[in-house]
């Protein structure tokens, strides 16, 4: 090996000390309610939830290039499942996640259908799923219609304790899916989505296997989700079909994403921060807020289709949780254009989407 | 039940008149626009607002809302369309999106949840009847908007095969590098293109507001419907448009008839088993069959 090589980086200082500042803020987060109010620690619970929403939301659309408006039906099947759990005797707290799983594998048969149409088809076929499952959900004797009905065993446990718990549990389950997350687009997983997304027929014939891997996308994409819907009938307590199953909430999720960044690993996050900062500050006017958010949505679609993080990573070579690859030349190398190549950003996650 | 059958196929009439738009503007522009529906419940407001403040007939409010449908649809593709289709495929579809919401909430805004109709101004013709043989009533209205579906799909079809103008927005649609090679101005047919497209947008929402009700969110079930009436009838030209939007129709009033409440659900399980059946037979999504309709056309 001579001097002259390049170097394939997996990371840069910055992500290293990224890393460890991820791990003091979870820590922190997870001791955080010893000094917070308790509206503070719903509120962060709902961060916790829109940052699940996010990151899933990216890993299908920003990694998979698979863009869905009807993810809602995963948010609200979630709650369903566990309402339904729940009402069946098992514990409040455990029916959350066996509902997360059997929305998993709800999932898969939904996955065989929709996965064989393309960009605005999937998108909009997506948005039938979630308005029959809406349909289909409502006709259960225990939902009542519209009407709804609550997760009532959760009555059992004090304020408090409730608090904690759905609070903890929120952090944990955010952390567990964004290190899941990360760890599938590190391995060799990642690079089969990105090559996916980039050109399916290109990478099928380089021996990609396109379907399997879109599948294990949607399904965790399911997963998480279902998670967040169960998790937020846990805070919100009350199920109503058609809370859950608005595609508002597939409006929040495409809004985090697009302005944080789509397909990088950290913008979902930083979105999802954003979307949770707005919503304090104009939440309360209604309509205006949603306004406010489709034209947002609309011009970062246009004008800035990297969101605020790709464009100043592209801009400036940031990579903090970094799930690609890049080359560096060693110093003073020229690169085959005459110019010396300097820690330049090389984009290796360059957004088709 | 020949009576569930006729009135069956007069409302697949409007949906395939709402798929049209968006069946349209998808095999010439390859864009699924998501704000199909919301722009047509913009067009059913702004005859309302002709109507009743004006007291301009909706009929006669087509003169004005239909020019600026395609006032819009020029604007659409100028400004949005255009722009966010050379990010690749998936960025119209969050660009419509938005573009989606926006409109749902400002016309929450301007005009509040109370759900409204253009019936009142067409007087008589919201209810009146033909009798037909066999003691079937069929609505006059109904009728209307199933010629009128007719006769735009048909008109569509013409206009693409046979004028100048239809041919170059065909190849354009085909190939727009080739296309401007050989003289075609790709820009403006495409703009022209997405005017046509909102033309028919703006009369399905006329009748929209004339045989039902609307309100600001009802956008959404419009674009549904628009998109399933699409799929369900994929096959061939324009003219599977109608055929789709009468099976949608049919599979409808068959859910009715099951459950009180499975009129919807029937429209998306005839949906789920058409996609199923085209999926492991011919392996064709609306996709395929579009660019075959245009191949056959062409």
């Amino acid at each position: 090996m001579s001097t002259a090589s390049p170097v394939i980086e997996r990371g840069t200082a910055a992500s290293r000390t990224a890393g460890i500042g991820v791990l003091s803020i979870i820590l922190l987060l997870s001791i955080a309610p010893q000094f917070l109010s308790a509206g503070a620690v719903d509120r962060m619970t709902a961060l916790f939830i829109y940052v699940i929403l996010a990151a899933m939301w990216n890993a299908l659309a920003g990694f998979g290039g698979l863009v869905s408006v009807g993810q809602q039906v995963f948010f609200g099947l979630g709650a369903y499942f566990a309402i339904r759990l729940a009402n069946a005797g098992l514990n409040p707290f455990v029916s959350l996640f066996v509902s997360a799983v059997i929305v998993g594998a709800v999932s898969w048969p939904i996955s065989l259908f929709m996965l064989r149409l393309r960009n605005g088809e999937f998108a909009i076929g997506m948005w039938v799923i979630a308005a029959l499952t809406h349909l289909l959900v409502n006709l259960d004797r225990l939902i009542q219609g519209e009407t709804g009905t609550s997760l009532i065993s959760l009555n059992v446990y004090d304020a408090s304790t409730r608090r904690l718990t759905i609070y903890w549990l929120a952090l944990a389950s955010m952390t567990a899916l964004l290190a899941i997350l990360f760890g599938l687009l590190r391995g060799s997983t990642g690079a089969a989505i990105r090559a996916i997304r980039d050109n399916e027929d290109a990478a099928a014939s380089v021996g990609v296997r396109v379907t399997g891997t879109k599948r294990l996308l949607f399904m965790l994409a399911a997963f998480g989700i279902g998670v967040a819907g169960a998790l937020w009938l846990a805070t919100a307590i009350t199920f109503q079909p058609k809370t859950y199953f608005n595609v508002q909430w597939t409006a929040y999720m495409i809004f985090m994403v697009l302005v944080g960044g789509i397909g990088t690993f950290e913008g979902a996050i930083l979105g999802a921060l954003l979307f949770f900062l707005i919503e304090t500050w104009f939440g309360g006017t209604g309509v205006w807020y949603l306004i406010g958010l489709g034209a947002t949505a609309l011009v970062f679609s246009l004008l800035l289709p990297r969101g605020l993080w790709g464009t100043l990573e592209e801009r400036f070579g940031w990579r903090l949780l970094s799930v690609g690859y890049r080359v560096r030349l060693p110093a003073g190398v020229a690169d085959p254009t005459g110019e010396t190549i300097s820690p330049a950003p090389t984009a290796p996650h360059r957004e088709k989407a | 039940m020949m009576n569930q059958i006729v009135q069956g196929v007069l409302l697949g009439g409007y949906y395939a008149l709402i798929a049209c738009g968006l069946s349209f503007m998808f095999s010439v522009m390859r864009i699924i626009n998501l704000a199909h529906g919301s722009l047509a419940v913009l067009s059913a407001f702004a005859l309302w607002l002709l109507a009743s403040r004006f007291h301009i007939s909706p009929f006669l409010g087509l003169l004005v809302v239909l020019p600026l449908m395609a006032a819009i649809g020029w604007a659409l593709q100028r400004f949005l369309l255009e722009r966010s289709a050379r990010g690749g495929a998936l960025l119209p579809i969050l660009t419509t999106f938005g573009l989606a919401i926006v409109i749902d909430n400002v016309l929450f805004e301007q005009f509040g949840a109370d759900t409204r109709s253009l019936a009142p101004f067409i007087g008589s013709l919201s209810y009146a009847s033909w009798e037909w043989p066999g003691s079937l009533y069929v609505g006059k209205l109904a009728v209307i908007i199933f010629i009128t579906a007719v006769v735009l799909l048909g008109g569509l079809q013409l206009f693409l095969t046979r004028t100048g103008l239809g041919r170059s927005i065909r190849a354009t649609s085909e190939d727009p590098d080739t296309a401007g090679i050989v003289g075609v101005d790709a820009r403006r047919s495409m703009a022209i293109a997405a005017a046509i497209a909102m033309v028919t947008v703006g009369l399905a929402g006329a009748f929209l507001g004339m045989r039902a009700t609307f309100d600001p969110y009802a956008g959404a079930t419009q674009l549904l419907f628009a998109f399933e009436a699409a799929v369900i009838g994929g096959a061939g030209s324009l003219w599977g448009t109608l055929i789709g939007g009468i099976v949608l129709a049919l599979a409808q009033t068959l859910g009715a008839r099951i459950h009180p409440q499975g009129f919807l659900i029937g429209g998306h399980v005839a949906f789920l088993i058409v996609l199923f059946i085209r999926l492991y037979t011919s392996g064709l999504g609306l996709h395929g069959l579009l660019r075959l309709s245009t191949r056959k056309a062409s």
